[in-house]
């Protein structure tokens, strides 16, 4: 697929532009306040940063509504911000307090939002394509013009779920959209260990989807590139494939030692083509050095607000680790709420902590 | 009361539920115009449409992924695993979305997925197409897992597990298939989730079962009363949500139980019963808790040694007697 939407009028363009850059800066100040966070030892779990991907999730989810879906990576800030996720209920669920937007259930491989159609980050690699096949399928079943997208790396393309769900939305016409961040590892292996094709997108080819490879620093080369593919899939066309060509300016997580490459690489790509950088270069004159600086101070404020807000949330109630597994669970009523309790009168002799008495004696 | 096969039983659960919710749809190999392996899905294209009854590639994990996405966003979807032994190839959609994803998001979503997965020992299918494996789903928190016994069963839990909100793994058995039962009439019958139902009343031992292995436990109990032993038979039905009210309820009648599946017997279900009852029910004991399931073996392909590998009326009978007779 070559063809691209028609540029908009410069005006429409250039606020385009900023739309997009304010994503962005928005993203990069989260993650490097992520990153400040977790190695103070706020942040429990596993913390994975796109900083140097953030023209893909923006210029991704800039071409979305909210109800359409998206499935995101265990690398996925930067596509639930965009998605439209407030940062105070990101950064509640990073802290793992009882206000994040999973209830301190899921962290950061785990995000997810419903509310805007971010159906998970995903702590298994590849986890997303299925769950972006059945969104497609079901928007298909109900007769809606949704769409969804799915992102994933280059790492995730070597696994099964890849091949069949390509397949599947193929083969069905399904309103499925695949957003390829090419970040040239997985986890700490090249790329080009790892396959033997430059593009990965040669690999749509096979199962009959028409792909694209675009400039992922370039936010407005993502954003036109989705824009054709999202038109493609609501009018009834079938599934697009776009790679975006990027880097992973940080380790695979943060403390990664980061062994398998040179510290020059990072500054040498960094230096060329950090997307922010680029788009405010492309903007040009249309955004004064004023209005760049307000941009980051903004974001910086509301990430602190953020983490004030995060702060000052209490952790989760202990009790609360025993629900949630099945809807009826905390319906006395239920069947599944009648044993799963039952299963907490026998754990809950044994855990004092848990501030119960009660013996399990449990009939 | 109606008979069907235990088939068409499945038939009527699937055209009631398709015709009572829009958002139900059917997915799977060899389904739409062949009508399953089995004939279980005959007719359903021609009432529904092949929209809603689709046969697909064989991509198991891309239709159980697929399966949860559509959950997830308002779809109430039936993925049939053409053989039990195949959810293997989507371990993962099974065990780290579907069945994690509501606690892991914060209750934000339900996953209404139903999995039916024909399994068991039948005709020779040999090692990869025999298995039982309900005891892996019910050890992983977030799934259901229900097991039909007959013809009544495999209506009433069909239903019933279209309609959870939870998913829910189906292990309809093999050989159940073209089993006769009476079946109630009507849109409102369902079995419901976690509730078990005693087959028949006997003082003297409780066989607690599931799926087809309560079938060889009626005819274990004919065997026993012709040797002057009462027996109940307790058909669980789900084995998780598992019924402990009527587990402890047979304990406590009889003094002596005997668990039985055709499941291989070590970390089998039976185990999580036995361990429960001598949790729970010791002071009701007699005898300790006889436990009955496969050999710890592969299903092998010669009848002769497939026949011998797994319990049967006999077995159970036998089991039975020498708890009666304290011989256990």
């Amino acid at each position: 697929m070559t063809d691209v939407l028609t540029p908009p009028p410069s005006r429409a363009r250039r606020e385009l532009g900023i739309a997009l850059l304010r994503t962005m800066i928005r993203i990069r100040v989260l993650e490097e306040g992520i990153e400040k966070h977790f190695l103070a030892g706020e942040i429990p779990g596993f913390a994975h940063l796109s900083i140097g991907q953030e023209a893909v999730a923006a210029g991704t989810c800039a071409n979305l509504r909210a109800d359409d879906s998206i499935a995101s990576t265990h690398r996925g800030h930067g596509h639930t911000l965009a998605k439209g996720t407030p940062m105070r209920a990101m950064v509640a669920e990073l802290f793992a307090r009882a206000t994040g937007v999973c209830k301190g259930k899921g962290g950061s491989m785990h995000i997810a939002d419903f509310s805007v159609g971010m159906l998970g980050a995903n702590g298994v690699v590849a986890g997303g394509f299925g769950l972006v096949a059945g969104a497609a399928l079901s928007a298909q079943q109900r007769k809606t013009d949704q769409v969804a997208v799915c992102f994933f790396g280059d790492g995730a393309t070597n696994r099964g779920p890849f091949h069949e769900n390509l397949n599947l939305c193929a083969v069905w016409n399904l309103p499925a959209i695949f957003v390829l961040e090419n970040n040239k590892y997985a986890s700490t292996t090249s790329t080009a260990e790892t396959m033997k094709i430059a593009d990965v997108a040669v690999r749509a080819d096979g199962y009959g989807i028409p792909a694209v490879v675009v400039d992922g620093f370039d936010a407005f080369a993502v954003y036109d590139a989705l824009g054709a593919a999202v038109a493609r899939a609501r009018s009834g066309g079938g599934p697009t494939f776009v790679e975006c060509k990027t880097y992973r300016a940080r380790g695979h997580f943060i403390g990664d030692p980061e062994r398998y490459r040179q510290k020059a690489e990072v500054e040498d790509v960094m230096s060329a083509s950090d997307p922010i950088v680029r788009l405010q270069a492309t903007l040009g004159e249309a955004l004064s050095p004023d209005d760049f600086e307000r941009i980051w101070r903004e974001a910086r404020a509301e990430f602190d607000d953020a983490v004030a807000f995060a702060r000052s949330s209490p952790s989760p109630e202990k009790s609360e680790a025993f629900f949630g597994a099945y809807a009826g669970d905390r319906d006395a009523s239920d069947a599944v709420h009648r044993i799963e309790e039952r299963e907490r009168a026998a754990f809950l002799p044994f855990a004092p902590e848990l501030g119960s008495g009660s013996h399990g004696g449990a009939h | 009361m109606p008979t069907l096969s235990f088939s068409d039983a499945t038939l009527e659960a699937m055209r009631e539920e398709m015709r009572r919710d829009p958002t139900v749809f059917l997915m799977g190999e060899d389904i739409a115009k062949q009508g399953g392996i089995f004939g279980q899905f005959k007719g359903l294209p021609q009432e529904f449409g092949f929209d809603r009854v689709r046969d697909t590639p064989i991509s198991e994990a891309a239709l159980v992924g697929a399966g949860v996405g559509a959950a997830l966003t308002g779809c109430r979807p039936v993925v049939d695993m053409h053989f039990a032994d195949f959810i293997t190839c989507a371990m993962d959609e099974v065990v780290n979305q579907a069945a994690k994803l509501r606690y892991m998001f914060g209750e934000q979503c339900v996953v209404p997925m139903t999995l039916r997965a024909p399994d068991g020992i039948t005709k020779s299918a040999g090692s990869q197409h025999s298995q039982a494996l309900e005891s892996w789903f019910v050890h992983t928190p977030g799934l259901e897992v229900v097991v039909p016994a007959d013809a009544e069963d495999a209506k009433g839990l069909l239903k019933a597990a279209i309609r959870s909100d939870n998913p829910t793994l189906y292990f309809e058995h093999k050989a159940l298939f073209p089993q006769r039962g009476p079946v109630p009439d009507g849109d409102d019958f369902v079995v419901p989730i976690g509730k078990a139902k005693t087959m028949r009343e006997g003082s003297d031992v409780a066989i607690l079962t599931y799926g087809i292995t309560v079938g060889r436990a009626m005819e274990a109990a004919a065997l026993l009363e012709a040797d002057g032993i009462d027996a109940t038979v307790v058909n669980l039905r789900s084995v998780w949500p598992l019924d402990y009210d009527a587990i402890a309820d047979a304990a406590a009648r009889t003094h002596r139980v005997v668990v039985a599946h055709e499941a291989v017997r070590v970390g089998g279900v039976g185990a999580e019963i036995a361990a429960w009852i001598g949790e729970h029910c010791f002071d009701d004991l007699d005898a300790p808790v006889a436990r009955l399931g496969a050999a710890h073996v592969p299903v092998p392909f010669a009848p002769v040694l497939q026949e011998a590998m797994y319990p049967k009326a006999p077995m159970i009978a036998d089991a039975a007697r020498r708890l009666a007779r304290r011989e256990l």
